[in-house]
């Protein structure tokens, strides 16, 4: 048994550089695809939705349903559509990876400090500049949260492709035939390592996209709204930031199911 | 630096302004006319429900009227753009709304940004404003987070002030402050509106605060109806109805007393004389007490007439001062104190501790009898009330 795993690991050395290394990039390849168009379609939308604060049943429950379906019964459905090339791939991982994104695009605007956006109404911003200039920059963190997940579903999930015309480390994890129970392994191997360094770079982009106001105590608006917010704040030099709100935080944090952070 | 306050501040005039809510048959604002002189802090007060927020976000058309006019400085404000219109307004809430993600210079600097400032511009107002509401200029690169509740306050007061707007909106600036800072923060807003003297309308629902923020105070009643708009003083001598009367509270008096100190009022005079004196029984005229006072004034201590001959001012034979009192307190202070202490007159005492005079309860007493004068800021305005 032991053994497998060892010549999973052999196997991920000898055949790099002849099998590996390609199925690695077309991997990659057909993720960022996937991945790109799902921001392009969620962050706009759930932007502006989160923006208006409307129409959260599509920002909030369709994408909740389109969440629950099965990336292989998508693919089953399309194929006699459109065909087995990468075109099925990319709509099946756009499906998977786009509700979470425009979720998290919308809650993430949606819910910047009421008192905030009274604020900057009420100082002279324009409607495109409260979005652009308030609530996108409030926004970022928990819509790179979502990217993040997103982008971990769709390498997870990329592998199917291999069932599905092929392409990608599917392809060596579909074939024991060719590469045996070693090379399966191997395979995942690579899989498993592409999924923490995709949710380790977006961590990464969260933390930078971050403003330097929040990094130390995160999203403290949405919080301010959600949570309870003290009737009075005593002591002038007492900082804001207590133990009691990043309790609160916390709580916050893990009472809302559909959002990922 | 000197503060800019080239642009002067600007009336405020509301003409039969009315808002209705659609699907709603009750006015949120009915009928609503007053004038708010240029330079003058008006406040709107009334219980919850009764559209005094309404009111203000009128002004700067967070919310639109449905009838009437609003006109500062004599211009409507319905042909402007909401967003123009506001970046000539300061505007201040409850709780401050400051930008999370921008420091605070950044913070205060967001209008004159928008106004197209260059960055020195912004940054030396930056700076000046800070000192204005009394913030270290350091702060500027502290974010909101990492301030406390009283001086985020002060922030938003200063990113109100940013662009020098002759109108400022405040709705409920201190609410959230507890009551120690918020005192404070009153009093260091009255001072700041000395030196710059803006036309401000401020929201609350304490009558308190009102009384000491405001220089006249508007009186709404639920359904956004006016019911009286005048001087702190005059609401209180003279309440409108019984609403206004039960709304001020039945302590009106007590309060009346606190907008009067003592520097306004004629205290009597105190027969004071030095250590070493010889004092006649001629000494004795108007009180039955003599101050022993030094060099400079300053009381020593103080003797009951119980003497039929002259004698010498030893301090063995004065006792210590009764209770003394500030010029610069309230008669509601005064009161008080001689509540606690005795009904006795007591000793005022000037800026430098020097003997004032006597303030006793005749003096009280004549300050609640008093007619206040009434609308006279109006008329020295040559504003018509009834218009």
């Amino acid at each position: 048994m032991s053994n497998d795993f060892v010549a999973g690991f052999h196997f991920v050395f000898d055949r790099w550089g002849d099998v590996l290394q390609q199925k690695t990039l077309e991997h990659l390849a057909i993720s960022g695809e996937a991945v790109a168009i799902s921001i392009l379609i969620g962050v706009p939308l759930g932007c502006l939705l989160g923006h208006l604060h409307r129409f959260s049943f599509i920002a909030i429950n369709t994408s909740n349903l389109a969440r629950a379906l099965p990336t292989l019964a998508v693919l089953s459905i399309l194929l006699p559509y459109t065909g087995i090339g990468d075109t099925t791939a990319i709509i099946a991982l756009v499906i998977l990876a786009a509700p979470p994104i425009l979720t998290n695009s919308y809650v993430a605007v949606d819910q910047v400090d009421a008192d905030t956006i009274d604020a900057a109404k009420g100082i002279g911003l324009r409607a495109w500049q409260v979005l652009l200039r308030v609530e996108l920059p409030l926004a970022l963190p928990l819509i790179f949260a979502g990217i993040r997940t997103a982008a971990v579903f769709v390498v997870a999930t990329a592998t199917l492709k291999g069932f599905f015309g092929g392409g990608g480390l599917g392809d060596v994890i579909s074939n024991p035939a060719s590469f045996k129970i070693s090379g399966i392994i191997g395979a995942s191997y690579v899989l498993i390592v592409m999924s923490v360094l995709a949710q380790l770079l977006f961590l990464g982009i969260e933390y930078l996209v971050t403003p330097v106001g929040l990094r130390r105590r995160r999203l403290s608006s949405p919080l301010r709204r959600g949570g309870v917010r003290p009737a009075t704040e005593v002591g002038d030099d007492a900082l804001a930031t207590s133990q009691l709100e990043q309790a609160q935080l916390k709580q916050a944090q893990l009472e809302q199911g559909s959002i990922t952070r | 630096m000197p503060v800019d306050t080239g642009k002067t501040a600007a009336p405020l005039e509301f003409r039969n302004v009315t808002k209705r809510y659609e699907g709603t048959d009750a006015a949120a604002i009915k009928d609503l006319s007053f004038v708010v002189p240029a330079g003058e802090v008006c406040v709107l007060v009334g219980p919850s429900g009764c559209g005094k927020t309404t009111a203000m976000r009128l002004v700067n058309r967070m919310i639109d009227m449905t009838g009437g006019e609003i006109l500062i400085d004599g211009k409507s404000i319905s042909g402007r753009s909401p967003a123009d219109l506001r970046r000539e307004i300061g505007y201040v809430i409850q709780h401050v709304g400051l930008f999370p993600h921008l420091n605070v210079a950044n913070n205060i600097g967001t209008v004159p940004r928008l106004l197209g400032w260059d960055r020195k511009r912004i940054a030396s107002r930056s700076a000046e404003l800070l000192e204005l509401v009394g913030l270290p200029a350091e702060m500027g690169k502290r974010y909101p987070s990492q301030l406390s509740g009283g001086q985020r306050q002060r922030v938003g007061v200063a990113r109100a002030l940013a662009a020098d707007p002759p109108l400022m909106l405040m709705d409920e600036p201190f609410g959230a402050i507890d009551p120690i800072n918020r005192d404070r923060l009153q009093n260091e807003f009255l001072r700041l509106q000395r030196e710059i003297k803006k036309t401000v309308v401020f929201v609350t629902h304490d009558i308190d605060e009102g009384i000491k923020m405001g220089d006249r105070i508007a009186i709404l009643r639920e359904g956004g109806e006016l019911v009286q708009y005048d001087t702190p003083d005059a609401i209180l001598a003279n309440p409108a109805d019984e609403f206004v009367a039960r709304f001020v509270g039945a302590d009106r008096g007590l309060k009346r007393l606190a907008l009067t100190n003592l520097e306004q009022v004629d205290l009597d005079e105190v027969t004071c004389v030095r250590e070493g004196e010889t004092i006649s029984p001629g000494t004795w005229v108007d009180n039955d007490i003599v101050v022993v006072v030094d060099g400079e004034r300053k009381p020593i201590g103080e003797m009951t007439r119980d003497v039929s001959s002259d004698s010498a001012v030893t301090l063995g034979s004065a006792r210590p001062v009764g209770a003394s009192i500030p010029i610069t307190a309230s008669l509601r202070d005064a009161l008080s104190l001689m509540m606690t202490e005795s009904i006795r007159p007591l000793l005022v005492l000037d800026g430098e501790g020097r003997v004032a005079g006597w303030v006793s309860i005749d003096q009280i007493n004549k300050a609640v009898r008093q007619v206040p004068n009434e609308s006279a800021a109006i008329d020295a305005a040559g504003i018509d009330l009834d218009k």
